[in-house]
């Protein structure tokens, strides 16, 4: 037996070296590879945000620095205003009809487009090209198109209807129900960027679901053609249920681009009359950058973030608790 | 049957293809717009082709845009480069040497990925003035370049978890050191990944309109923002606005139709893993 004859001291050193294996150069070059960019994000998104945090919590409310501390004050005052909550209504319908539509937008061409269609590589071309375009373009475009004296309206007209939608221009709201100092409801104004909005992001949905459809096995359709079932009841009973992580996965980035958005509605319409347009996003650039009121602007930031963290970092973490070992 | 089947077949074509001329209307609005004259500009005619072409309307965008055009050339070009060789390189750290902790820096590097850029608005334009970059397009390439290394991670992890392990491994047993797998295999490897990863940041970048508005003044605005300012312009006609708009648009439409494919993989990479 060998290992009677070493000594007990030797025994533990090697447990010990085991544990911490030698310094190599090799081992240390992962690490320092990443180093410059944890440090960059750590100061720009970490740092920033504790930053971004700090100041809101401050009476920085002109344009020369104040860091007095304000308590929870500035958020109180956004919350209470108008206009915030004008933004919270608004973020809230926008993002379930933005997502809504995509959703069944996008799984009804990803369908259409995987008939095994002639030209399938033009069509899909077509249904994702919006995307490579800046929402600011997209916004700048459908201003025109939706420009209530021309645009969508004459096609609308000719068919025969008189009253034609404001569209970004409206300020009605379907149904509308006064709640405190707002009015709860669709804002028709929001329509006109839901349109395009979805027009440029239902493409991302649909190849999402294509990518998705196409990783479905062969065999199940089989089995449940196989077991008597019509194209619905597979559709219904195989084929969504297998598309439900990829549904998750559309669902949150798409919360994230319709939190975000902001060069769609600044090109589009602005706030917009009684802020039935205005986001967040919008309202936080002007607060800070137009208005001085830093601190205030820092809060309504502050707000979109934790909205935003809360939609993505599950899904963060479940996402790389399951790839992370694969 | 067989004729219910031509008759499905061509229903489904006929819905694809209506639903894709929907798709290309505001295109097909842009470019009639575009190539009409200030007087033929009316409101009720929206619709109707242009009695003669005019290039009048481009040329007049041009002469505004143009110089923010270049702006975003030398924005998007430098800053696709940086976030992508960054990516590269976090990716072969990330996925072909695992180490103690190595997804909790992961973590930390995706969640810049969903931050509203609100939230950090505030301190980067300080720092930015600190550093004397406010207003200048380095100042815009530095960030660009930060706020893009979550998503060139992705796509390069991503890549690189499909090239097998197993040649990483033997090379390591026969000596090859760190720097030599990524310079001598996985570089030669990875120049789909470039391009993957270029398309996706070259388009980011360019049509990123909070970051260009936020940080630069005229005239060293690029192209978003100076759409922009045409368009919020009272006195500027709609066939030149459009006109601006599809000048702006062009590069990255161009990208797009020269390879799309590579769009796409880009656009699933922030969703799919590899």
């Amino acid at each position: 037996m060998v290992n009677s004859e070493v000594p007990v001291q030797n025994a533990k050193s090697s447990v010990l070296r085991g544990k911490r294996p030698k310094f190599t150069w090799d081992r240390a070059f992962p690490i320092l590879t990443l180093v410059p960019s944890l440090a960059a994000l750590g100061v720009f998104v970490y740092g920033f945000i504790f930053w971004s945090g700090y100041v809101s919590l401050t009476n920085w409310n002109s344009f020369i620095p104040n860091f007095s501390f304000a308590g929870l004050r500035n958020y109180v005052l956004v919350f209470q205003t108008f206009r915030f909550q004008s933004d919270l209504r608004n973020i809230v319908v926008f993002t379930v009809l933005f997502i809504v539509s995509c959703l069944i937008i996008g799984l009804f061409l990803a369908i259409l487009v995987d008939q095994k269609i002639r030209m399938e590589g033009l069509f899909r071309s077509i249904f994702i090209f919006p995307m490579a375009i800046s929402f600011v373009v997209t916004g700048v475009i459908w201003s025109w198109m939706l420009n209530p004296e021309t645009g969508v309206n004459l096609i609308l007209k000719a068919f025969g209807l008189h009253h034609l939608p404001q569209w970004f221009l409206s300020t009605r709201f379907v149904p509308n129900i006064q709640v405190g100092q707002i009015q709860l409801g669709i804002p028709i104004a929001l329509i006109a960027v839901l349109i395009a909005a979805v027009w440029q992001m239902s493409g991302f949905a649909m190849a999402v679901y294509l990518a998705g459809l196409r990783g479905i096995p062969e065999e199940l359709k089989e089995a449940a053609r196989v077991d008597g079932a019509g194209p619905w009841r597979t559709f219904w009973s195989v084929i969504l249920p297998q598309l439900r992580s990829t549904t998750t996965t559309i669902v949150i980035i798409l919360t994230a681009a319709s939190l975000k958005i902001f060069g769609l509605i600044y090109a589009m319409t602005g706030p917009g009359q009684e802020f039935v347009t205005d986001m967040p996003s919008m309202n936080m650039f002007q607060t800070t950058f137009q208005a001085n009121q830093f601190a205030q602007g820092a809060a309504i930031a502050i707000v979109l973030l934790i909205m935003m963290a809360a939609f993505t970092v599950p899904y963060l973490i479940s996402t790389i608790k399951q790839g992370g070992d694969a | 049957m067989l004729a219910l089947r031509r008759i499905n077949r061509t229903l489904l074509y006929a819905l694809l293809i209506f639903l894709a001329g929907l798709y290309l209307l505001p295109i097909y609005v842009v470019a009639i717009t575009s190539l009409k004259t200030n007087a033929a500009i009316s409101l009720s005619q929206m619709w109707d082709l242009p009695s003669h072409l005019s290039f009048a309307s481009i040329a007049s965008a041009w002469a505004q845009l143009g110089p923010n055009f270049g702006n975003s050339f030398m924005l998007a070009i430098p800053a696709t480069i940086f976030s992508s060789l960054l990516g590269s390189l976090n990716g072969y750290a990330l996925s072909k040497w695992r180490f103690k902790g190595a997804n909790v820096v992961f973590f930390f590097i995706l969640f810049g990925l969903f931050i509203p850029y609100q939230s950090v608005l505030i301190p980067l334009l300080r720092v930015l003035e600190a550093m004397g970059l406010y207003n200048t397009i380095a100042g815009l390439i530095l960030v660009h370049t930060v706020y893009g290394i979550p998503i060139t991670t992705l796509i390069f992890r991503n890549f690189y978890t499909s090239i097998p392990d197993d040649i990483i491994e033997s090379a390591k047993i026969d000596g090859t050191g760190y720097w030599g797998i990524y310079r001598y295999m996985i570089l030669p490897l990875s120049i789909s990944g470039f391009v993957v990863s270029g398309i996706w940041q070259f388009t980011q970048v360019w049509n990123n309109f909070l970051f260009a508005v936020a940080v630069t003044n005229p005239p060293n605005q690029p192209v978003t923002v100076a759409l922009v300012n045409i368009a919020g312009s009272q006195t500027v006609q709609w066939n030149v606005q459009m006109a601006s708009a599809l000048l702006a648009s062009l590069p990255t439409l161009v990208v797009y139709i020269l390879l799309s494919k590579y769009f796409v993989r880009g656009l699933l990479a922030g969703s799919v893993k590899g």
